[in-house]
């Protein structure tokens, strides 16, 4: 069994910034002192209050396996060992830079889950994100940019990939096939045998009562709200869109 | 000195776990809270035939042959249709009942993995509204989606930790009129491919004892939860998932291995769609290149949605490099399916893959350009209003 975490979640988080070691990407943390410390200190206190982070962070040895295994960290200035590090630290500082200049390289692979020690640094990012949206931090409306019509389509159809994004001109990179699926993609989708799966804008065929489900799902759990901060246009579509709907059903929230 | 070769391949045939990690039965806590009135397990239907099948750290586990309830993948429909079609013609051939379902939503994950525009009460609600739909249809879920099943498990386990969770899922479900269930089991399809390998076997049809194999084992599958991810001992030793390898040489294939292998494919969820420079890197110089050196494969095979999507398209661009690319790449439910003599463009839906198959298709002696008018001879009938859609009695005709 592994044992427990070697910083308890309830530890007292350091009222002053603290001094920075080898674990700081950049000698400066530059850029964020216009960001009050208080405010930084909030956001990691949210981050360690996720039920999952005590089941994510149990200390670190500092052994880099997690590094040797992301593919990340191959590509980007980004390592999974530093995240875990402030994290076992709680250098408030040094996190909040990472919410804004690292977590979104992250492939959410979660190789790093080799870890000896039993963390997960990977998840840890997965809660830094959902707090970055949260707070509609720089780096979460940078990085969702370009991503709107993706969250509109899961949120408002239950599947997230339907055959039409097959555009040449979204996806230049992916060769002429596309040109080829998207020019006759009616037509090839006919020709698929199960029928659930003669659809164009969606991956298959869900079904109404299966939406409303869904929606109030979306609302009930507070997930619409987080993108409130992030796209204020994109949440008041959905909202419109999931209210709408739920009022032709006659559904009260 | 010479490198100790044989000492090092007797330690791994004595290849143990350490008993300090492997991590408890999630079975128990299942149980109890069921006998607690928390939540309802769902059990394999009575009746139905069982494979148990070996997982990583010893514990058996059961994947039923029928009456499976088809968790859809949004990545497979929608992008490589044929991954889904090769699935429902492979169990359909083998005679096994099924529900292809409408009142099933995606589990949403890419989209959480790609922009954490959710939260873990939501994620869990998504998993239990399915998991829900399935038990009420009397029918036992099956996973396609690696990333579906890694992250379900995730839920699980987030689940049976959390009582604060499970209220505020509760309350959810309540509204939504429906139970707390989870399966005795999550099961990938892929779990359900290396079960009923045999089965596969014993109906081929085309000799792939001239095709070479590598295998991209995805990570979804065997690093997120790994306890209930299926390894066996005489599969690399029980030191890898057994999963797709353990098909492939089912079926006569020839599987090669390369240095790589425990690499994710570089699909990103977010970079594969608004950061593609880097899932094409990834792919091509950790993956595909090294597969190309090391093993020369004349497929990679692996059983995920983003896996067969990333390794696949990456290889267009990185052609125009001039890179050492340009290998077929599809699932390992596909491959099943070719060698039970399905159709490649019917069934296996090939026209919608990017990485040239037609090699691969020669060798397996399929004549690709036959084929392809034969589809285009049942699209004709599509376009001239003849029929609405292609049944999968016009795909096996
Ligand atoms: S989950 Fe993120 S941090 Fe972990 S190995 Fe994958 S890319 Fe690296
Ligand atoms: S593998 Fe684990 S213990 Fe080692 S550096 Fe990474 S987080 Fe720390």
């Amino acid at each position: 069994m592994r044992s427990s975490p070697s910083e308890p979640a309830g530890a007292a988080v350091a009222e002053r910034p603290r001094a920075r070691g080898a674990a700081v990407k950049s000698e400066a943390v530059a850029g964020f002192d216009d960001v009050t410390y208080e405010e930084k200190r909030k956001l990691f206190e949210e981050v360690r209050s996720d039920l999952r982070f005590p089941d994510y962070l149990y200390g670190c040895y500092e052994c880099g396996i997690c590094v040797a295994v992301c593919p990340s960290a191959r590509f980007y200035d980004f390592s999974p060992r530093r995240i875990a590090q402030a994290a076992a630290r709680q250098d408030v500082e040094l996190i909040y830079q990472q919410m804004q200049e690292d977590i979104w390289e992250c492939s959410q692979c979660f190789s790093c889950l080799r870890c000896p020690r039993g963390n997960n640094p990977g998840g840890i990012v997965t809660i830094m994100r959902e707090v970055a949206v949260n707070h509609g931090l720089a780096s979460a409306k940078e990085a969702l940019e370009g991503y709107s019509r993706i969250i509109y389509k899961i949120m408002s159809t239950g599947t997230q990939v339907s055959p039409d994004m097959l555009q040449p001109d979204a996806f230049p990179d992916w060769g002429p096939e596309v040109a080829d699926v998207s020019n006759q993609l009616a037509l090839w989708r006919r020709a698929l045998p199960p029928e659930t799966l003669h659809t164009t804008s969606t991956g298959w065929d869900v079904s109404d009562r299966t939406l409303i489900e869904l929606y109030l799902i979306w609302l009930e759990t507070g997930a619409l709200d987080m993108i409130r901060d992030v796209d204020e246009g994109l949440h008041m579509i959905l909202e419109e869109v999931m209210e709408e709907r739920l009022e032709e059903e006659g559904i009260e929230r | 000195m010479p490198i100790p070769v044989e000492v090092m391949l007797k330690k791994k045939e004595r290849f143990e776990r350490d008993p300090d990690t492997i991590p408890a039965d999630f079975h128990d806590e299942l149980f109890r809270l069921e006998a607690e009135g928390e939540l309802i397990v769902q059990r394999i239907p009575d009746g139905q035939p069982v494979v148990e099948v070996p997982t990583k750290y010893g514990r058996p586990k059961r994947v039923p042959k029928g009456h499976l309830w088809h968790h859809k993948s949004c990545g497979q429909c929608g992008h490589i249709p044929g991954y889904s079609t090769s699935i429902f013609w492979v169990m359909r051939k083998l005679g096994y009942d099924y529900e292809d379902p409408r009142d099933q939503t995606s589990c949403t994950a890419w989209n959480y993995y790609a922009s954490a525009t959710s939260n873990e009460a939501a994620q869990a609600a998504v998993a239990l509204r399915n998991f829900a739909t399935a038990y009420e249809s009397g029918y036992f879920p099956l996973i396609h989606c690696g990333t579906s099943y890694g992250h379900y498990k995730e839920v699980r386990s987030e689940l049976l930790r959390h009582p604060e969770l499970r209220a505020q899922v509760r309350r959810v479900m309540d509204k939504l009129g429906k139970p707390m269930v989870l399966p005795e089991e999550i099961v990938h399809y892929s779990e359900w491919f290396y079960a009923l390998r045999h089965e596969i076997a014993a109906r081929q049809v085309r000799d792939f004892s001239g095709i070479a194999v590598t295998v991209h084992p995805a990570c979804h599958y065997y690093k997120l939860v790994e306890g209930d991810a299926i390894y066996d001992p005489d599969v690399y030793g029980g030191q890898r998932t057994a999963v797709v390898t353990a098909l492939a040489e089912a079926l006569g294939a020839e599987v090669r291995t390369y240095s790589t292998w425990f690499d994710c494919c570089g699909f990103g969820f977010r970079h594969i769609l608004v950061q593609r420079d880097f899932t094409r890197s990834f792919a091509t110089i950790r993956k595909i290149e090294v597969m190309k050196e090391e093993a020369d494969p004349d497929v990679v095979l692996t059983h995920d949605t983003g896996c067969v999507t990333t390794l696949d398209k990456s290889q267009f661009a990185a052609q125009a490099h001039g890179r050492n690319v340009g290998v077929a790449v599809m699932s390992e439910a596909q491959f099943a399916a070719l060698a039970m003599g399905a159709h490649p463009y019917k069934v296996c839906q090939l026209h919608w893959h990017s990485a040239d198959y037609r090699p691969l298709l020669e060798k397996m002696g399929i004549d690709w350009e036959k084929a392809w008018v034969e589809f285009e001879t049942d699209v004709a009938k599509l376009e001239r209003g003849e029929k609405e859609f292609l049944s999968w009695e016009d795909v096996d005709g």
